[in-house]
Formats: C-alpha cells, structure tokens, sequence
C-alpha cells in the first residue's frame, strides 16, 4: 500500500478531482494548506504588489494499493500542471503505508482502502 | 413650533413677494421629502444584500466575482441612469410611445429647481427611480452565475439598461407610458413585478439557454460556500424591501402605510409557506428555502402592494412559494441552468403576483375604476395584466437575446472553460474571497 500526498496550485483542484474520478480513484481525502517553495506569488492590492510569504495551496491525500500508484500520480501530474509546466504547480510525496483499519468493520490491509 | 411658524411667516412676509411670485409650483413637504430620501438609501441596501445572497449560493472559486456582478451593477448604471437613463424613462414620450425622451434630462439640468406635485424634489425621485435600474440588471447575474466575463457582464448590463429597462419602466411608471393608459385605472404595478422581476427573471432565463449550462451541470454538486452569507443578504433585502414597496407609493401617508403592510406579510407567509413545503417533503426545513421563501413572498407583493389588504398578501406569499419551488423542480427536472434561480423566483413569483393581485384588489379600487368605466371588473383587470405581463415578457426576451448576441460576438460573454473551472476571483479579479480555510 501506498500513501500519496500532492501539493497542488487551489484553482486546479476541480480538474485533478474530476480527472482522478474518472480514473476510478474516488476515496481522497482534500486541505487547504499554505507554505512555500521556489514560487513566488505577486499579488496587487490597490496598485501595490505585494509578495506574501506564504501561499494557499490544496493538499490532497490518497491511500491506494500499489497497483494504483502509477495511475494516481500520473493522473495528478498530468492535471495539475499549467502548460508545459511551470515555477508553483506543486509535488508529489510517495510513502509506503503500513497498515490501513476501517473503522466501520475493523478490516485490515489492502481491503480496507 | 408657534415661535418657528411665526418665525416662518416673517420670513414669508418680509421676502413674501418674489416667493409667491415663484410659488405657483408644488411647494416641498418635508415629511414625504424624508421618506423618500429613506426610501432611496434602504432600495441600495439591497443591492450589496442581493450581492450577500448571491456571493453565498456560489462556489467558493467564483465569491468574488459573483459580488461584483451586483457592485458593478452599481457603478455601471449609478452613472448611466443620471446621464440618459432619466431621460429615457420619465422623459416625454418618444418614437410613438416607446421610450421617453427629453434633453432637458440628461445630466438631470433641468431638475434643479424642480418639486414634484408630491411635495417631493424630483431629485429624490430621480435617485429612487435610479436605484430601481441598478437594482434590476443586477438580479440577472443570478441565471448565469460562474460562467460569465466581467467586461462582458459590464458591456450587458449598459446596453439593457438602455434598451430594456429604460423602455419598459417608460410604458409602466411615466404618465404617458403604455401600461400607464390601460383599461380602467392602468395596468397595476405598484412597484416593479413587471419593470422588476419579471423583466429581469425572463431575461435571466433566456440568457441562461443562450449561454449554456455550467461546465459539469447538473452532475457535479455545486454546493453553496456560505449560506451565512445568503442569510444575511436575505435579511438586507426584506429590510430594503420596505423602501422599494412603500417607498414606490412616492408620499408619505396611508397608502404608504398599506405598501408596508403587505410587504411585511407576504415575505412573512412566504417564508413560512416554503419552510413548510421542504419540512413536508423532506423531512428537513433548510435555512436556504428560508431565503427563498422571503424572496418569493417579497416579489409576489411587489406588483400587488398597493391594492391589495392583508388576507390577499397572506395567500399571495403562500401561492408564490408554491408556484416558485414547483418551478424549481421543474428546472431540475428539464435541466436548464438557471444556476441560482433567477427566474424560478424572480420571473416566477413575478408572474404569480402581477396576475394573481387581480383576485384581491380591495373595493375602493373597484369602485373608483367603476366610476371611470362602468361594469369595470375582475376579468376586464385580469385581462390587462395579462397584456401587461405577455408584453413585458416577449419584450425583455428578445431584447435580452439580441443584446447577448451582440455582446457576444464583439467581446465575448462566456468564459472559457479554462476560467470557468479555475474561477472566476483567481482568473478575472486576482483576488480570494478568503483566507485560508473554507474550501470548494
């Protein structure tokens, strides 16, 4: 089992989701976060740009069996990239998962997910 | 008050001649003066409450943008209205009838000095008028809500001013308008179901069908972000309400009295009437068929708040609320976008009450019409607020078209779809409408 975390831009997360949907990965788990990499983010406020520390980014969780690793990740990456790709567009973490409990029934392991 | 009246007729006395030279006009009343100076300021509070009511039911990509379809109502016909749109409404009739038009009125130069046979400045009535216009187009970016251009929304709202409202409120509110001449005693629309809401419902609804549904509707949820919000805004717009009906009687008296009345009751009755259906149906009132209750009760008595008394306002808001989630459903069922039911409550309880006010009239108005046009009766009134109603819908359809047509083409209205699933505050404005929790 795997445990995937994406860090992606807030106003792509309709297309990753529907994207992901359709891929038949339905079970994630979505926050807001903010923190930052190498992008900066000018805003304009009244004329003035303004570069805040830290940016709104969406981080979305998904617990999958290995045989979904592939799909997942290249379903996220192809969604959430701007373009040919650009400076903010976000990461991809890859965890092995070690166990995986619903709570409902109490199963355990691959079955759970 | 005895020193200040004689203080008063001293000063009548020593500048006496050349006032009563002058004073052959309508002299001022303070008192109506105030109400409609009230008036003025509670109908543009509904307008950031509608903003409120809107900005709520929409997703969170699309806050801001959303509220700026009501603020730029705002700005875009606060200037026009002063400019043209006086003249094109009250102006004398022109072209046969279909608009008014005097020079004299634009920039509003040749009211400076007036009073109004009210005892009114027409100051004041022009700004009341004024924030009818601003108010109207603004209740149209409900139907097409999350998918439309800012600048094409601006490019809109200046050409229907001109061409759709300045035209209808010409036929319905000026003395020598259309509607104004109708059977017996005019077709009654005491203060905008059809100028309002039903202009503004109907034009909703064909600019829905001629722009689209929303990329992924009706499978995607689109839930609202912030019914907070919506509440609120619902509750600006009740409050609003009392200037927009009574405030429409243009005095300050009896009749006024009664508009606000009825206003009170109908939203009230609607309220409840809606919160009932939902608790029957699903088991669950919903703070949001609450707002929408209100609103319905609220435009059903639009039109009717002068004529008719408590017992028909009461019975109007519940029918309103019948009529207008029935015609929900029938929009889920035919599943056109009319994303936050422009028409479904505007158009609908429009409709419902310019029609349905007949059956209610109170019988001081049936004897005066009577004494105008003997044998004068309900079906004679139904009949001309049956015209009144088919005119104002056929009229603000095709206009509606044609100009989305036009606007279309010269800068376009939809957006893409890229914009449309990014959202409208990030792509058009660069801006969030919060921080950092509440997500889509």
């Amino acid at each position: 089992m795997k445990l995937i975390t994406a860090i992606i831009p807030e106003e792509k997360l309709d297309e990753v989701r529907e994207a992901l949907i359709e891929a038949e990965i339905e079970r994630i788990t979505v926050l807001r976060v903010s923190g930052h990499g190498r992008q900066q983010e000018i805003v304009v406020q009244r004329g003035k740009k303004v570069v805040p520390n830290l940016i709104p980014k969406v981080q979305i969780t998904i617990a999958c069996n290995d045989a979904f690793e592939d799909i997942t990740v290249d379903t996220i990456i192809r969604t959430a990239r701007h373009g040919a790709g650009e400076v903010g567009d976000g990461k991809i973490f890859v965890q092995e998962l070690k166990e995986c409990i619903r709570i409902r029934t109490g199963e355990r392991g691959g079955q759970a997910i | 008050m005895t020193w200040k009246r004689s203080l008063c007729l001293a000063v009548l006395l020593g500048a006496g001649l050349p006032l009563f030279a002058e004073g052959a006009g309508p002299v001022n009343d303070t008192g109506t003066t105030a109400w409609m100076l009230t008036s003025t300021t509670l109908v543009l509070l509904m307008v950031p409450g509608l903003a409120m009511f809107y900005g709520g039911l929409v997703r969170t990509k699309n806050v801001l943008g959303t509220m700026m379809h009501s603020f730029s109502a705002m700005a875009v016909v606060g200037v026009l209205w002063t400019v043209v749109g006086y003249a094109l409404s009250f102006g004398p009739s022109a072209l046969g009838g279909l608009i008014g038009w005097s020079r004299g009125l634009v920039l509003l130069r040749s009211i400076d000095h007036t009073i109004l046979p009210a005892g009114v400045p027409e100051y004041a009535f022009a700004m009341f008028q004024g924030k009818f216009a601003i108010i109207t187009p603004a209740l149209i970016a409900g139907a097409v809500a999350e998918r439309i251009s800012f600048r094409g929304w601006v490019a809109f709202i200046t050409l229907w001013v001109l061409f759709v409202y300045c035209p209808l409120c010409h036929w319905v509110w000026a003395s020598d308008g259309y509607f104004f001449n109708l059977g017996a005693k005019g077709a009654i629309d005491f203060a905008g179901g059809t100028v309002v809401h039903i202009s503004s419902g109907v034009a909703g609804l064909a600019l829905a069908l001629f722009l689209g549904a929303r990329h992924g509707y009706p499978k995607t949820a689109m839930a609202p972000n912030n019914l907070t919000f919506t509440l609120i805004g619902a509750g600006l717009l009740w409050v609003g309400w009392f200037g927009f009906n009574a405030g429409s009687s243009i005095a300050s008296n009896l009749e006024t009295a009664r508009a606000l009345t009825v206003t009170q009751v109908a939203a009230a009755s609607g309220a409840l009437t809606w919160v009932l259906i939902e608790t029957i149906r699903e088991d669950k009132p919903t703070s949001l068929g609450m707002a929408s209750g209100i609103l319905a009760g609220l435009v059903v008595i639009t039109p009717a708040a002068g004529v008719v008394q408590v017992g028909g306002a009461i019975v109007l808001g519940a029918i309103a609320s019948c009529a207008c989630f029935s015609m929900i459903l029938l929009k889920n069922r035919l599943g056109y976008d009319d994303s936050l039911d422009a028409f479904g409550i505007h158009g609908t309880g429009g409709i419902v009450g310019a029609l349905g006010l007949t059956f209610f009239i109170r019988d001081s108005w049936w004897a005066e019409a009577a004494a105008k046009v003997p044998g004068w009766g309900v079906l004679a009134q139904l009949k001309v607020q049956a015209f009144a109603v088919g005119a104002t819908i056929l009229f603000s359809v095709v206009m509606t078209l044609l100009i989305a047509f036009l606007v279309e083409k010269a800068i376009g209205f939809r957006v893409t779809e890229a914009v449309e699933k990014t959202g409208l505050d990030h792509d058009l404005h660069g801006e969030r409408a919060y921080g950092l929790n509440n997500l889509n």
